[in-house]
């Protein structure tokens, strides 16, 4: 390695240093998120049908795409669906069915090149195997297939015998499935339990000795016992730590801004302000509103920020203040306008509008740093049930685009306005947004990506998007 | 309060498993990572409470299931160390406490949990099962044989006499069953961490424990850490910042390569800040390294890149309130070392679950990491020393952790400022800038 000392150049989007040699920048891009893995990685899902493969997969693929881990499901009941045109019965499951077996296999070879295409040309990081899976000739095709392409292989097995937790699942997700549209409930119901027992007949569930030197995690019983075998490496200590913390309990999460806050009436960003008279009538508002909800045990998260804790304090009930909850540190730009921000750093505010994302303030942070920075928050609104947090703009955003599944192209530009309650409700395979406006006016914080982003442009163009304020 | 709420009893974390299954080793461990991350915890090891009950160990007959004495004193110690659990986690205001005991029987677990039921404690049992002979032998080698049971037997004794004394305990030992103890809340650790069987977490705490026991590894390695090479900051005396390296620093770097590759280390990663000095610093070893935020200095809001006598001169309350709280105390706009902490366990979880790391990282920060590893309490973690241009290599060994410090022979300004004897707010400005190192 050359001894040349190289100087060091700071990325004028996401300020991290890097090297400077000769006349390129180098490679080495310092991200806030540190290496999660090596190769790429493929989780392969195994269990009956009805046993929440699909609903993990999606859950999975969710999280890891939100802390930056680019992952895809591949689920091949699709690649059947595409393959077959239309769905007849169980029949098609049955495990004497030669033609339909070819087909089925077919599928899954399908998918499994696209699952190579996905990591070589996308540069994707993370694959979720999605399908039953459920004998060991089917395993070990997928391992060799693995094997040779140098990918890592993690099995998340679901285990249930559960016959109301089953018929629960039937009835959220699979009435509603393409292959029951044109059924009525009983027989789609009559038929699935027929293609369940099909399956059962050749099931090999992941054994703790011949399976001794495979990766996986065994759920049982929606996560009342786990089994953890050979966790190899960071990312999948994640994953098995993410699976051990979700649940499948109805619950509902409110999210919502503190009150409108002096500073917000000023058009002045960041800053630790009170709330205004406005910002005090929507505490109120709030209270009323979380006491018509009727809820049992709401817990009441709030950041360290007076705006966030004094509306807090009007609902009359305990919370627990979050640092992490803090909003996004503008450094250098806390508490100016953003017609000050234009005429004190015009670059700055346009590398900004460029890439909203992973844009850094100058002494301050990115919505990038956001996210590593509420995982912890994230993971515990997943082990609880009902939780109001009451956060910030950019704070709002990224829990939304958690659970939302907004990318990060679009998370910066989510909409959260001041004095409304976002109440998401998990259903099947996503969750239900109810946007509920308390009927307060307050001002808009919301500043679109205006049209022209260059560094040269006028302060017109820059300035354009900028909401009202006084 | 920091911290979202762990929980709302307090829980009794009790081991389970035959003699040198490491179940003090985790205990010890376990207790360590809690109180860093700031639930307090304390650990309760049976056998202490034994060795102070007997004063004088004869020989393995005594853990003999047919010894009707040995068995009488044996409970009356487990019975005393529940009770100092009760003291501890009722009365004093712990949170955890770690009962590490053998707790083979079902009988036994079931009088633990009787108690916990009456003091309204949460149980979580933590098992570890190993069959690996080598694996044991080496546990008896490196913990037991340095046991004030041993300290007057030969190696062969000792080892002799401690395997009899596992024999005493697995005619009775009762592992937590699947489905006798489904209703239970614990982990099965299975061979040194190659599987866990996880039942029932309960809540936060339990699911960070589980989390936690999960990363651990035993594997042979080293932490390497240090600071940045002295900065141009560091010369004036200011801190924070995000300058780069004066002269004597950029030969540090240069000594640390050669230190490094000395070292002849396995695989080494190596991690830095997104500051620009500890990127400088990395930059010489001319290897990939991998940068962290998590791992920037202390945020000192408005009083980055002063010098002490600025912020006394400008914030002499602050300045004060620092010094009578370093740990708790946080800079207007900016952090506490408590934050610090939070902030740092992601490294800290990292590094437990990786082999051979250079750290390099800033004063405050590594005071943090270097808290963890020593187990040092929130009171003495402000002023660690950690001085420029040395490196720390901390080397885990039998219960706790080896440090060995290098000076790498490059002269550098002193940043340690000692808690002065006046720490009132209406002290005089000579009695605040007492500690005050030198600088230009």
């Amino acid at each position: 390695m050359s001894k040349r000392e190289s100087t060091l150049t700071q990325n004028p989007l996401e300020k991290t240093w890097v090297p400077w040699i000769r006349s390129r920048l180098s490679q080495r891009r310092g991200s806030s998120v540190p290496q999660f893995t090596n190769s790429p990685t493929m989780i392969v899902l195994v269990g009956l049908p009805a046993r929440g493969k699909t609903y993990i997969s999606k859950k999975l693929t969710r999280y890891l795409n939100w802390i930056g881990v680019t992952t895809k499901v591949f689920n091949v009941g699709q690649y059947r669906r595409d393959a077959t045109r239309s769905y007849n019965s169980y029949e098609f499951f049955r495990p004497d069915n030669t033609e339909a077996m070819k087909i089925r296999k077919a599928c899954a070879i399908a998918a499994l090149k696209d699952v190579c295409d996905y990591f070589t040309r996308a540069q994707g990081q993370v694959v979720v195997f999605d399908a039953t899976n459920s004998t060991t000739e089917r395993r070990e095709l997928i391992l060799s297939f693995a094997k040779d392409n140098g990918y890592k292989v993690f099995f998340v097995e679901s285990i249930c015998d559960d016959p109301e937790i089953i018929a629960e699942n039937i009835k959220q997700v699979k009435l509603s499935s393409p292959d029951y549209a044109n059924c009525d409930k009983e027989e789609a119901v009559a038929d699935f339990l027929k293609r369940i027992d099909c399956y059962k007949l050749t099931y090999v569930p992941l054994d703790d000795s011949k399976d001794r030197n495979l990766s996986y995690i065994k759920i049982f019983d929606v996560g009342s016992r786990y089994l953890v075998n050979r966790v190899q490496d960071h990312i999948q200590s994640r994953i098995v730590y993410y699976l051990m913390n979700i649940h499948v309990t109805p619950r509902s999460i409110y999210l919502s801004r503190h009150g409108e806050s002096e500073l917000n009436l000023l058009g002045r960003i960041g800053g630790d302000s009170g709330l205004s008279p406005r910002g005090t009538k929507f505490a109120c508002a709030l209270g009323t509103y979380m006491r018509g909800q009727c809820i049992s045990d709401l817990k009441v998260w709030t950041s360290h920020m007076k705006r966030t804790i004094q509306t807090a304090e009007s609902l009359g009930v305990q919370y627990e203040q979050w640092k992490a909850l803090n909003e996004i540190d503008a450094g250098v730009c806390e508490e100016l306008t953003y017609e000050e921000i234009q005429d004190n750093y015009p670059e700055e505010f346009a590398l900004r509008d460029q890439d909203k994302y992973r844009y850094r303030y100058p002494k301050g942070e990115s919505y990038e740093d956001l996210v590593q920075r509420l995982e912890p928050v994230i993971m515990e609104l997943e082990r609880q049930e009902n939780v109001l947090v009451i956060c910030h703009q950019a704070v709002m955003r990224c829990l939304l685009a958690y659970f939302l599944d907004k990318s990060a192209e679009e998370l910066p530009y989510l909409k959260c306005p001041l004095h409304t309650v976002l109440k998401l409700t998990p259903v099947a395979y996503g969750c239900k947004v109810e946007s509920v406006f308390l009927n307060i006016e307050a001002v808009n914080t919301h500043r679109d990506k205006p049209v022209n982003v260059d560094v040269d442009r006028d302060p017109e163009d820059a300035l354009r998007t900028v909401p009202d304020h006084s | 309060m920091l911290f979202v709420c762990m929980t709302n009893c307090p829980t009794l974390i009790v081991t389970v498993g035959l003699p040198a299954r490491g179940k003090t080793y985790i205990s010890k461990k376990l207790t360590r990572y809690l109180n860093w991350i700031g639930v307090p915890t304390k650990e309760f090891n049976v056998g202490q409470y034994r060795r102070e009950c007997l004063k004088i160990y004869k020989s393995f007959e005594f853990f003999r299931p047919d010894n009707e004495e040995g068995l009488k004193i044996r409970r009356q110690c487990a019975t005393a160390a529940l009770n100092d659990v009760r003291q501890y986690l009722s009365v004093e205001g712990g949170q955890v406490a770690v009962f590490d005991a053998t707790n083979t029987t079902r009988e036994r677990r079931g009088l633990i949990l009787k108690f916990a039921e009456q003091n309204g404690f949460k149980v979580f049992f933590v098992e570890s099962v190993c069959e690996d002979a080598d694996v044991i032998a080496q546990n008896i080698v490196h913990v037991k044989l340095g046991n004030p049971d041993y300290i007057h037997c030969n190696t062969e004794e000792a080892v002799e006499d401690f395997m009899k004394r596992i024999k005493c305990y697995e005619s009775s030992y009762q592992s937590l069953d699947e489905v006798l103890d489904r209703d239970l809340s614990y982990i099965k650790i299975m061979d040194v961490g190659r599987r866990y069987l996880v039942n029932r977490v309960l809540d936060h705490i339990q699911s960070r424990i589980v989390y936690y026991l999960m990363n651990i590894h035993i594997t042979p390695r080293s932490i390497y850490l240090c600071r940045h090479g002295e900065s141009d900051l560091n010369i004036k005396g200011r801190i924070g910042g995000d300058s780069g390296l004066s002269a004597r620093g950029k030969e540090f770097a240069k000594s640390l390569r050669k230190f490094i590759q000395e070292q002849n280390i396995k695989d080494l990663k190596v991690w830095t800040s997104q500051m620009k000095r500890t990127i400088q610093t990395a930059e010489c070893l001319g290897v990939p390294y991998e940068q962290w935020k998590s791992l920037n200095e202390i945020d000192a809001g408005v009083c980055e890149e002063m010098m002490y006598e600025e912020i006394q001169e400008h914030y002499p309350l602050e300045f004060a309130l620092r010094d009578q709280d370093k740990y708790r105390y946080r800079y207007p706009k900016g952090e506490s070392y408590e934050d610090l902490v939070q902030r740092l366990e992601p490294v800290i979880m990292e590094l437990e679950r990786q082999e051979n790391v250079l750290v390099i990282c800033h004063q405050a920060v590594m005071r943090c990491l270097l808290a963890y590893f020593l187990d040092k309490p929130a009171e003495e973690l402000p002023y660690l020393n950690c001085s420029l241009h040395t490196v720390l290599k901390l080397t885990p060994i039998a219960y706790g952790c080896k440090v060995e410090s290098v000076f790498l022979g490059v002269d550098a300004v002193n940043t340690h400022r000692d808690k002065p004897e006046n720490v009132n707010v209406q002290r005089s400005t000579e009695d605040a800038l007492q500690t005050v190192p030198a600088h230009f």
